[in-house]
This record gives structure tokens, sequence and C-alpha cells, in this order.
């Protein structure tokens, strides 16, 4: 028993001392937005197949996280949603994409277009009844994103215009929650990523914005007016695999999986 | 108004029964919903494949391994400390003010939500110490998150074995030592054994504490510094974005299973292993 | 050689001992270490009752964080004490010997499901029953202290348990021979005396309420406002941690060890009374 005992512990820790070393993955981390996090996990599949494969790690957490990860070089690559604030400009970032931002309604809710105004009185709890809006006599239930989210950042800035979304907002820490929770609620609004729209097993609807339906060709040609930038960021100008990734990513290859998936060209083209 | 002593006694054994049964009807609401619609996802494949397209398609292998990974490390760091901690406070020490401000400290610290460890371990481990999302990060955490608590039951086993086991030993000529090993442990490990069962199964269930330590990558890990992702971090994700329900519905039953085998196998084995010892 | 093996097992555990009590202090010096300066910058009192949490517009209040843990865990207390004193009584008083071995093992079950598996289950069945039955979002305060009710009931139930098998046989044997229905002997004799290890109970059973995370971050709804109802979606103390300690840098993330620190004192708080509890015996 003593000498079982023994060997299964040395060959536990030889297993684990053997296991030490970061230069055997010698893979790329990438961590930030959920909205970005979709199309990263695909690129980064389809990078895998390619001669050269080489693994990349992506994670969610959101814009900010992603951010930060970078600064404190957990993460090689930060994915955001969101513009960067003035104490992250010293850091590398480059356009990999557009997409849109869609206001998501549950299907059976009639209404269907809104105003940039009549959104950011909801969320500012100014508007509290669908019927205010041409809607039903129920009241409304708004859901947004954490504060660290990239795609509430985006939605701050683009539609609130210096008002603060109310506190008694419901808050879900992705795309794919707040999708989830509206589907299931006839009488909530929420914002997600317009890439995510169709993506899950119950629909949800995103509504047009001043009469503009919210597509991809409305938003490349201009009239759907909620867009932001998919950014990679990295601490300094990337190099080695970093830069190799980064450089599919914005190849014709890389970008055509991104416009097949409905986002609209990056700063390649 | 004054009621019968029989009537009090009927309603009084009725609103137990109804307590005790409807206890009973929640387990297995929860229960057989989740393996009901779990259960039929767990395939070979399911087990042997790791995820693809964001849990989408695919199986968990990477997940299965990356939860016994982590809990492995974290097993393995706070048995030794916490048994041998457990051990110097009841045989090595007197009872002191300050043998009881750490038997105190390990009370509380066995109660701090999983939360604030994981804080501690995102911000100690992962940042200060450079180590990254990793399988280590999150087995480190983890193993400060059960050590008080294997202190704790492992302290408890050992004060409960009769003093005359000891007296006996040392009358006969036996040295500390030999009177822990030969006497104390014998009667305590089960005990002991126990409250690593019951942290074993904590770091397998655990989210809070590992979803910001160990990562969240569906790649298989391929070392103990490379990030991973754990069943209840993988199911959260499936089942908060709604990205796969069957996949999701799998993952959850394969944790209640693997729970379940913890706790009940674990303890068999014990049982039977001390039977034999004897 | 003897001698040796002595001097050297008496060292090791030394060190263990010395390296685990090391590493328990560790977690508390850094949790303070990162919160105290964060206190002293914004203020107590700015802190404890600020009831506005914006950490973008650099307002740190967690009055509302503080509230809803304490209305959310004040329902799981509700909704889980009663019924987990009535299993205590069933297993220890009422069930015959072959449902007694089929309800601990059952009670030990509920222990073991992971808290995730809890908030899914809350989130599929608890939120729409709700949002339906009752109106408002379906997450918020209720569906949070329903489904903590439930997990709590495990803590609660073995602890009532053992302090009530843990009485002296005389005391319900006497109070039968003297007339008392069972039920009279449970109400006026048996808890009484056990009262002491089932406030215990109690207490740990809200303290597990107080710490959960993941199961309530799935259905608490996590608004950081001070709620108007039951049906309202509020945030609690770890689910603020929880949600955003992924991206929180420089104050906010103090601010956030903060948090931990308020926790830390609370559980220290609820522990040392179900120690002097414990400790205090009505026999």
């Amino acid at each position: 028993m003593r000498s079982k005992r023994l060997t299964i512990l040395s060959a536990a820790l030889i297993m684990l001392l053997s296991a030490c070393g970061r230069e055997n993955s010698a893979s790329v981390i990438i961590a930030g937005s959920t909205s970005v996090h979709p199309y990263a996990e695909l690129l980064a599949e389809e990078y895998y197949r390619l001669p050269h494969g080489m693994m990349v790690d992506v994670q969610g957490g959101g814009s900010s996280a992603g951010i930060m990860q970078v600064e404190n070089g957990i993460a090689d690559i930060g994915m955001s949603s969101r513009s960067l604030k003035e104490n992250e400009q010293h850091l590398w970032q480059i356009e990999i994409a557009k997409d849109g931002l869609a206001i998501i309604l549950h299907p059976s809710n009639s209404v269907d277009n809104l105003t940039k105004d009549q959104i950011r009185g909801i969320y500012a709890a100014e508007i509290t009844n669908w019927s205010q809006v041409g809607g039903a006599d129920k009241a409304i239930h708004i859901i947004a994103r954490e504060d660290g989210s990239g795609t509430r950042s985006a939605f701050e800035e683009l539609v609130m215009a210096g008002s603060r979304i109310t506190p008694r907002a419901i808050i879900q820490s992705s795309n794919g929650a707040v999708r989830q929770l509206v589907s299931g609620n006839p009488s909530s609004i929420g914002f997600i990523s317009l890439g995510m729209v169709d993506e899950g097993e119950k629909p949800v609807k995103a509504i047009a914005i001043e009469g503009a339906a919210a597509t991809a060709e409305n938003v490349a040609n201009g009239s759907y007016g909620l867009f932001r930038s998919f950014l990679f960021v990295t601490k300094a100008e990337p190099e080695g695999s970093v830069k190799e990734f980064i450089d599919y990513v914005l190849s014709p290859d890389g970008q055509r999986h991104l416009l097949h998936e409905g986002l609209i060209g990056g700063a390649a083209g | 108004m004054r009621m019968k002593p029989q009537t009090s006694e009927k309603i009084a054994k009725t609103l137990i029964w109804t307590a005790a049964l409807s206890v009973l009807v929640v387990l297995v609401a929860i229960l057989v919903y989740i393996l009901l619609k779990g259960l039929p996802h767990i395939s070979w494949s399911f087990l042997t494949e790791i995820p693809r397209s964001m849990g989408r398609e695919g199986g968990i292998a990477s997940t299965i391994v990356g939860t016994l990974l982590v809990s492995f490390v974290a097993i393995i760091i706070a048995v030794p400390f916490g048994i041998g901690t457990a051990f110097y406070l009841a045989e090595y020490t007197r009872e002191t003010m300050v043998t009881r401000f750490i038997r105190f400290s390990a009370e509380s610290l066995a109660a701090i939500p999983s939360i604030v460890y994981g804080l501690f371990g995102l911000s100690f481990f992962v940042i200060s110490l450079h180590i990254g999302l990793s399988i280590l990060a999150g087995g480190l955490t983890l193993a400060f998150m059960i050590l008080p608590t294997i202190i704790r039951t492992s302290e408890e086993a050992i004060l409960a074995v009769p003093q005359s086991y000891r007296e006996t030993s040392f009358s006969l000529g036996g040295t500390k030592w030999q009177t822990i090993r030969k006497s104390v442990l014998p009667s305590a490990i089960q005990g002991i054994a126990n409250g690593i069962i019951l942290s074993l199964g904590r770091c397998v269930a655990e989210t809070a504490a590992v979803f910001l330590t160990a990562g969240m990558t569906l790649h298989m890990a391929t070392s103990i510094l490379a990030p991973t992702r754990t069943m209840a971090v993988h199911f959260y994700l499936l089942a908060m974005e709604g990205i796969s329900m069957d996949n999701a519905y799998g993952t959850a039953a394969l944790l209640i299973i693997l729970v379940f085998i913890i706790n009940v196998g674990a303890n068999a084995f014990v049982n039977k292993a001390m039977a034999k010892g004897k | 050689m003897r001698k040796f093996k002595e001097n050297l097992s008496g060292r090791i555990f030394f060190i263990l001992a010395l390296s685990s009590i090391s590493a328990l202090a560790l977690i508390t010096v850094f949790i303070f270490i990162k919160g105290v300066p964060f206190i002293a910058e914004v203020g107590l009192f700015n802190f404890l009752f600020g009831s506005s949490w914006a950490p973008d517009h650099g307002e740190y209040g967690i009055l509302p964080m503080i509230a809803g843990t304490f209305i959310v865990t004040f329902g799981a207390a509700l909704i889980g004490i009663p019924i987990a004193l009535c299993c205590a009584v069933f297993l220890a008083e009422i069930a015959p010997a072959w449902l007694r071995n089929l309800f601990r093992p059952a009670i030990q079950l509920l222990a073991g499901i992971p808290s995730v598996v809890y908030g899914f289950w809350g989130l599929v069945f608890i939120v729409p029953f709700i949002m339906n039955h009752f109106g408002g979002p379906g997450v918020g305060i209720l569906a949070a202290s329903i489904i903590l009710g439930i997990m709590i009931l495990p803590t609660v139930i073995s602890i009532s348990e053992v302090s009530i098998l843990a009485l002296p046989r005389q005391y319900k044997e006497g109070a039968l021979a003297l007339g008392l229905t069972h039920w009279q002997t449970i109400r006026s004799v048996i808890l009484p005396s056990a009262k002491s290890g089932i406030v215990a109970a109690v207490i740990l059973g809200i303290g597990r309420a107080v710490g959960e995370t993941m199961a309530v971050i799935m259905i608490v709804g996590n608004a950081p406002a001070m709620p108007r109802s039951i049906l309202d979606p509020v945030r609690t103390l770890t689910t603020n941690i929880g949600l955003e300690m992924n991206y929180a840098s420089g104050l906010h993330e103090k601010a956030l060890f903060a948090t931990g620190i308020v926790l830390f004192i609370i559980i220290m708080i609820l522990n040392a009374s179900a120690q002097y509890f414990t400790r205090k015996r009505s026999f």
C-alpha cells in the first residue's frame, strides 16, 4: 500500500513538472468583448486549420476586461467593441470590422420602429410604458449590459447622448444573456450586437431606427445610424505569432469570414 | 381558543409531512429535469470531443479534463498543508488563546463567499504573480478556498479520537510520531477523508472562484500554465447565453453525476478501506 | 533513528501549519490592504450609505447592494427556515426508519447540486412563473429568495437534526410519560431544549445565503438600485463583485475589495454568533 501511494504521488509530480512551461502551448490569448468573441472564436478555428495553424485561446469578459488584461499582460490581444478611452490611448489598436448595434424586442411586441430619442427616453426611465411609444399598455422592462461592456459604451455614445441609463435597468453580462432574457419577456427591450440577433434558439426582433431596418446593408450605406468598430488592441506594436494572427484577420481571407457572418469590413477593406 | 391536543397533533404532523414531501418534490423536480434533458446528450463523442463553434457543436472533453486538473491541483496542495496544520494544532500545541484564534479564523475563512476567493485569486495569482489565467492559478485559488475547511474537519476528526488511545500508546513507550501514526491517524482517517471528499465536491462544482482565474478557453489544456474551462463554467456560459441548450443540459447532467460519484463513491471506498484496514 | 524521525515529523508539521496559517493570513491581509485605502479615500459613510453605484462617474455607494443582500437573505430565511425545521423534526422524530434512510441521502443530494444548476433551474422555472403570475420581469428579489431558500435547506436541516438528536432521551421519555402527545413533546420540550443548536443552524444557513453568488447572478436582475417591491431586480454584495471584478481597475477594483471586507465582517459576525450558540447548551 505504501509503495503504491508513493508511485502514484511521484507519477503525479512528474506529470506536473513536465507540464510546466508556457512554451509548450505556444498560443495566443485573446480576451474581451462578448460582441467580438464569437467572431474571434470563428477566426481562431479557421486559423488553426491553416498549414502553420497555431492555437488561439479566446475568452469573453467584456471590452474593458479585455483591455485591462492586455495592460496586465494576461492576454496578448484585447477585443473591444468600443473606442479606447483617454487613459487607454497608449495601447496599439486596429479596427478589424464594423458591427451594427441592434435594439431588440420580443417578437410579440407590436412596436417595430423607434426614434433614437424614444430609446434614450426609455433607457433613462423617462418613458416607462409601451403605450407611450405606440405599443400595448405594459410596463417596459429595460435590460442593459454591465459597466465594462463595450456594447454598453457604444450604446451610451450613440443613443444616450449624455443622459444616464437608469440604475433600475436589469443587467446581464453578455450579448447572449441579454438576448436570452429578451426572447423570454414580451415587455422587455435590450441592445446587442447586430450579428447576434439571429444567434440563439428563441427569436428576437431587431427594430428599425427612424425608419431604417437593422441590416448589415443599411449599416454599410449609412442609413442605419447605430454602429461601432470592433478593435483588436495590444500593449505595444504586435510582433511574432500575435502579429501573424492579426495579419490573418485583416487579410482578404479573414475578412471574408467576417463579412460572411454579417459584419462590415474593417480598416483593411 | 384552545385546541384539543389531538387536533393540534394532527395539524402539526400534517404540516411537517407536507414540508418534508415538498422538499423531496423539489429535489426530484431539479434532478429529474436536468437528468432527463441532459442524459440523452451524453454520448461517447460528447465525452471525447472538444467544443467547437463556441460550444454549439462537439463535446465537452476539454472541460472535463479542465475540471479534473484544476481540482487535482487544488487537492494536492491543500490536503498536505491542511492535514499537517490540523495535526500540529491538535497534537503539538496546548489549548491557548492563539490556537483558539487560529481555529476561529479557519472557521470564518471557511465561510467566506467563494467570489471573494476568486477576487483574491485574480488579483494575486493571475495578475500580481503573473501566473496568468491558468489551471495553476485556478487550482491555487481553490486550494486557498478549501484549506480552512480541510483544517477544520481534520482537526475535529483528530480531536474526536479518545485520549485513551494516545495514553495507551504512550504508556507502551511510543513516541509522539508513532502515537499519531499508529493510534490517532487510523481512527481519525474517516473524518479526515470525509472533509477531503466534501472539498473535492466543492472544487468540481465551483464556478465563481474559477471562471476568472482558470480562464474560459475551449481548447484542451496542454500544461498547468495553460488556461482552461471547467464544466461548471462551461455550463454557466452555455446556459446564460442560450448557445446550445442541449449541450448545457448534457454538461449539467454530467456535472451532477460527477458530484454524485465523488460523494457516494468516495464514501463507500473509504468505508471499504476502513473495514479492510481493521 | 527514532529520535530523528520524531524531530523531523514534529518540524514538518510545524512548517505545514506555519505555511497554512500564513496563507490564511495572506488572504485577509491582501483584502484589507486593497480595500482599506479605498474606504479612506471615499469615506466610510459615502461607501456604506451612498445610494448610487456608478464607478464610471466616480460614485461608489453600496447601500443598494447592502439592501439587496439583506432583503434577499431575509426572504430566503423566511422561505427556507420553517421548511428546514419541519424537515429536521421530521427526520429526528416523525419519519419511519425506511423513509429516514431515503430522506437523509436526499438532503445530501440537494447539498451537492452545483449552484449554477440551481440558478439555471430558477431561470427556467421560477422566473417565468413569477413573470406570468405575479408580474414584473421575473428576475428579482422573489426569484432569488425562493432559490436561496431551497439552497440553504441542507445546511439548516442537518445541523438542526444533529442538535435534536443530541438531546438526552430522558427529556422526550419524561414528557411522554407525563401524558403529553408527541407534538406537545416536540413543541414544549424538544425544540426549546435544542434551541441553541437550531439557532446556530439558522445562522449558518443565513451565512450560506449571504455568500452565494452564481445562482443569484443568474436570477436577481443585478440592478444597482434600491428596490421598491419584491418583484424588482436588485443587486447583492456578492453579485456586485462577480459582475465587475473582471474589468475593474484602480479605484474601482479597490472598491470591490472593500465590498469583500464588508462581506468578511458580516460573515465573521454571523460565525461568532453561531459559535456562541453552539457552545451554549441548555442541558
